[in-house]
């Protein structure tokens, strides 16, 4: 049995988009309320990205959107399904995906809802899209990973915890930057990190968050594709790992025999955090921004409770003409204010004023 | 709850999308049924481009409680390409940053969130316009 996945009709990405906030936490700024700076040569990233107080998972896509509409240069209207892939959706009850169809004019011959799988949400959502289109349901889908992370005040996660994604309109072969090469989706239950319902902040299986659960799940993913579509990792001008932590991404990099260089361009943990759902595909943008035409890209999300889908995609020459007509990843990257963990704890409502 | 409100005028907050007018060329924003300009009733629907300039701007310190989380914040006259002057919230930006005659975009935000319960309010907001 093959375990590759392929659609019935070649498919790719039309056009791709990122959003980052402006804002920065350093991480030196929780160490130094949390731990009295103890901790402070051994922090896992430099800083993290937080949304501004009139931010949420909705506003973020948009953005991240509009920037996949303008590279695609397609008509809304011809988008026939709008999936947002979050863990923090602002609703509990109440689609995402139907206000930013409003929003960006593809209401209403489209179906619209939400993905939620952790960190992995945003590319369940890039699966299901390319099976739609794949299949000649639609012309063209939309899909969006994106987060606005909560972190417990003083828990390991708040360091990382933050915010930003992307988009990605996906649609026939012959119109894509990227084709999709094949996937593979590697799946299991393991209680890494989950959040109850009707609470504010996830808890983490402590010692099941690595072995078990990241490098497990993404090994896994990245080999059976690799296998199915006998690639070896000198096939790919870059990989893109979802990133947690710096340490995580460079080490499952350095076990599959992935070099620093093939992960410099998608890595960007260090300077924006752990965007969750976001995370592997705002990585994959960044790389998007600086591949050449030919280029084979391998991205590999990791969602926890658990699994990870890994894709190769082949860049096409179209990306030289679409590239420009959007801000870069890195742009995003390099727009940042620093905030005090005062502003931020006002913000993101970490302040019981009743 | 402003519901129907903001329900009716999704198009207007979602989408900048104003009036041109049939006879004179005259765009409004927000949308109107009788040109101000020539009085004509003959007018269309016109989506406005987001990009603007600040004509002149003030900065809250004290703000209804729906607002609070947002203070201080800063709302602008905007001069928007198209001609017309409307009034926004700013974004992404402190009350020493901003100058008059500034380059802004349009950006959706939340406007507000109706309590605990209610629905949240999304609409246009215009941020200094960013650099590539």
């Amino acid at each position: 049995m093959s375990k590759i996945m392929k659609p019935i009709r070649k498919t790719g990405i039309i056009g791709y988009g990122a959003y980052i906030p402006k804002y920065r936490l350093p991480a030196s700024e929780i160490s130094n309320l949390w731990r009295d700076g103890q901790d402070k040569d051994f922090l896992p990233i430099k800083q993290k990205s937080v949304p501004g107080p009139d931010e949420d998972t909705i506003t973020m896509s948009i953005e991240a959107s509009q920037n996949a509409l303008k590279r695609a240069g397609t008509d809304p209207q011809k988008i026939r399904a709008v999936w947002v892939g979050s863990e923090s959706h602002p609703y509990a009850v109440k689609p995402s995906g139907t206000v930013v169809s409003q929003i960006l004019g593809i209401v209403p011959d489209t179906v619209a809802g939400d993905f939620e799988f952790a960190c992995k949400a945003g590319t369940e959502a890039i699966q299901a899209a390319t099976a739609f289109v794949g299949s000649g349901m639609g012309e063209y889908a939309l899909a969006v990973g994106m987060d606005t992370a909560q972190g417990k005040p003083g828990d390991a996660l708040e360091y990382t915890a933050a915010a930003g994604g992307a988009a990605f309109i996906m649609g026939p072969a012959e119109e894509a930057v990227a084709v999709l090469e094949g996937s593979y989706s590697y799946v299991t239950d393991t209680p890494d990190f989950f959040r109850r319902a009707h609470q504010k902040y996830p808890e983490h299986g402590n010692r099941f968050t690595g072995d078990l659960a990241y490098f497990h799940h993404i090994f896994n993913a990245v080999t059976t594709l690799m296998e199915e579509l006998n690639l070896q990792t000198s096939d790919f001008a870059q990989a893109v790992f979802h990133q947690p932590n710096v340490k995580f991404p460079r080490k499952k990099a350095k076990d599959l025999n992935f070099t620093a260089k093939q992960i410099k361009e998608g890595l960007l943990v260090d300077f924006v955090g752990n965007t969750y759902a976001g995370a592997s595909v705002l990585g994959f943008t960044a790389a998007l921004d600086k591949a050449n035409p030919g280029d084979r890209i391998l991205l590999a999300s990791f969602g926890s409770g658990a699994g990870s889908d890994a894709f190769s995609f082949i860049v096409t020459d179209k990306i030289e003409k679409v590239r420009d007509r959007a801000p870069s990843t890195r742009s995003y990257v390099h727009r940042e204010e620093k905030i005090e963990y005062a502003r931020y704890a006002r913000w993101r409502n970490k302040i019981v004023m009743h | 709850m402003d519901i129907p409100r903001y329900w009716r005028l999704r198009n207007q907050r979602y989408r900048l999308e104003g009036t041109e007018c049939i006879e004179c060329g005259q765009r409004n924003f927000p949308p109107r049924c009788i040109c101000p300009h020539c009085k004509s009733d003959s007018l269309k629907s016109f989506r406005f481009s987001g990009r603007g300039t600040v004509y002149s701007f003030s900065t809250i310190y004290q703000a209804l409680d729906t607002f609070d989380k947002d203070i201080p914040y800063s709302i602008a006259l905007v001069k928007l390409d198209e001609g017309p002057l409307i009034t926004t919230q700013l974004a992404d930006v402190g009350p020493d940053e901003i100058q008059i005659g500034q380059p802004v975009e349009m950006v959706i935000r939340k406007i507000y969130e109706d309590g605990e319960n209610g629905p949240i309010q999304y609409g246009y907001k215009f941020r200094p316009a960013l650099k590539e």
